[in-house]
């Protein structure tokens, strides 16, 4: 309870707060709506329960966000271009094949960045300036190009092409979290613990499997959790510019186009259930991992 | 006899951007099979370093050292020696057997082999019944009884030992000591044993080798006539205490000489 109670506390604010302002922000096209219609003297309760059910409000509110998130995830066949549910698994497969290939991509570059030091120096400066690209002005070309190579080029489908750009896209936004947390996690062990293979003789083969690589574990699952967000955001991005037909960043984009704030709202909220759900299930594999490797319980 | 280790004026030298610092200085010193050697002087004095040089974690920059009449890579390579670090440094997602077991993965023991030494080894320290359990589930001596197994379990001769008790208490030091000498009794091999403590040099050892800072010197090379088989009480008789005065002695030379710079 004593947990509970303060969560609580702070859902409810956050509600007040949000029907609050959507009281404020739907007020003007509600009076329009009045003065159109000549309807006069609306008790405040009315006004009040009219702007918080417009069909196009500015700010829709939780139950009519919730409400569209319903009907389009739980009451709509999910093959059907109008589910949410259909909608998600578009972006979930590109966020995913992306996250895998970000994530190799990362440690293989971390695996060369740690074992030689002309890789570190080569490597590293452009690593980081990979990310002070913004990913908004790289996206399109990415889609666009990407997709008449793997279409053209390679004559892959148009389907998996899509796919594939949105992926690399991606996998371009994950790569680095996992770079930059698997090189400190591959150097995290400590001198004599390297001392020691070496008294051993090991060969670096036997030193990265059974002690870089285990050392490395906390700092890989902290990097994937930042990593496989930043896939999801990457997936949505690539949605955008193609006017592509299907994912949660198309019907975000088809929901701006035609003021379904509604929809934008719900495609949204649906976006950071996935995220939700994409990190909860790297924690579990990670408390899985933990287990095995005998962590002490937290 | 043999020399299992022998160091002719050997000296190494550290470059670093400060300057040189001399790490250690015509270091003169033949250690025989089966012998238990201590090295003790303040920090800085080479001690650590010196046993750092025998295992080839560090090269020395004049003289010459044989490890069992071969170069100390040579001998690394041969795993003519097991090294216990001043923290037991096992890996903690692996059990108490699996740890002792690394050494005998990388050599490439069979599971059979392995299985037969994990225990022999384990027997050895008092640790049986702890194998599945993890390193945090032991207490730090504990934990250090189970790295002295993991560097026994490959059958090397000579043990390296760089103040393996020195982040534990009195109480459990003292337990661990003389389990470290009925364990020398036993498998008659050849220990080399850093220490700053006195008691526990005079204690442990066959011969103490006493050494000073700036430069990293052998002072003083002490014999040690005290029986082979030593209950704590002897540390209390006055052939104990007589050795423990030229031990002092031998520190104090090593302080005045720096103090005389």
């Amino acid at each position: 309870m004593t947990r509970t109670l303060p969560l609580i506390i702070v859902l409810i604010a956050i509600v007040a707060i949000w029907y609050a302002a959507a009281i404020g922000l739907n007020a003007q096209w509600q009076n329009d709506v009045y003065r159109r219609g000549d309807v006069t003297n609306v008790p405040a309760t009315q006004f009040v329960l009219d702007t918080w059910n417009q069909e196009k409000p500015v700010l829709p509110t939780a139950h009519q966000v919730f409400g569209e998130l319903f009907k389009l995830t739980v009451l709509t066949d999910p093959t059907k271009p109008r589910s949410l549910v259909f909608h998600a698994w578009v972006t979930f497969s590109a966020t995913a094949l992306g996250f895998v290939m970000g994530s190799v991509l990362g440690i293989g570059l971390a695996v060369l960045i740690v074992h030689n030091e002309a890789m570190n120096r080569s490597l590293m400066p452009w690593i980081v300036a990979s990310q002070t690209i913004p990913i908004l002005a790289l996206a399109p070309l990415i889609v666009v190009i990407g997709f008449n190579i793997f279409t053209g080029t390679f004559g892959i489908p148009t389907d998996p092409a899509r796919l594939m750009s949105k992926a690399i896209i991606s996998a371009y936004l994950s790569f680095f979290p996992v770079a930059v947390g698997m090189v400190k996690g591959l150097r995290s062990p400590e001198a004599i613990q390297l001392d020691l293979m070496h008294t051993y003789n090991a060969t670096p083969n036997q030193t990265f499997w059974k002690l870089r690589w285990p050392a490395s574990m906390p700092f890989l699952f902290a990097s994937l959790k930042v990593g496989v967000a930043a896939s999801l955001v990457g997936a949505i991005v690539g949605e955008l510019p193609t006017g592509a037909v299907a994912g949660l960043g198309a019907r975000l984009l088809a929901g701006s186009y035609y003021s379904q704030t509604i929809q934008i709202w719900a495609a949204l909220f649906a976006a950071s259930i996935l995220a939700a759900l994409l990190v909860i299930a790297v924690g579990v594999v990670e408390k899985l991992v933990n287990r095995s490797m005998g962590a002490r319980p937290a | 006899m043999s020399a299992v280790v022998s160091a002719q004026n050997l000296g190494l030298t550290f470059r670093t951007n400060d300057g040189d610092v001399v790490a250690l200085s015509d270091v003169n010193l033949t250690i025989e099979k089966g012998e238990f050697v201590s090295f003790i002087g303040p920090s800085g004095c080479g001690k650590t370093t010196f046993l750092r040089t025998i295992a080839d974690l560090e090269q020395p920059t004049s003289g010459t050292l044989d490890i069992n009449g071969q170069t100390p890579e040579q001998a690394r390579k041969a795993r003519a020696y097991g090294y216990v670090f001043q923290a037991p440094a096992l890996y903690p997602w692996r059990t108490i057997e699996k740890n002792v077991a690394l050494p005998l993965e990388i050599m490439g023991y069979t599971s059979a082999q392995q299985a037969e030494r994990v225990k022999r080894t384990m027997d050895l320290v008092n640790l049986a019944g702890f194998e599945k359990k993890y390193p945090w589930q032991l207490s730090g001596g504990m934990q250090q009884r189970a790295s002295i197994a993991r560097a026994l379990a490959f059958d090397a001769d000579l043990l390296l030992m760089d103040e393996p008790f020195g982040a534990l208490d009195e109480i459990v030091r003292d337990h661990l000591n003389s389990e470290l000498l009925k364990l020398w009794e036993r498998t008659q091999k050849t220990i080399c044993f850093v220490t700053h403590s006195i008691p526990e040099a005079v204690y442990l050892s066959t011969k103490i080798v006493v050494m000073s800072p700036r430069p990293g010197r052998v002072t003083d090379i002490i014999e040690s006539d005290l029986p082979r088989a030593r209950p704590l009480d002897i540390r209390e008789s006055p052939e104990f205490l007589a050795i423990a005065a030229r031990v002092r002695d031998g520190l104090r030379a090593g302080h005045s000489y720096e103090e005389a710079v």
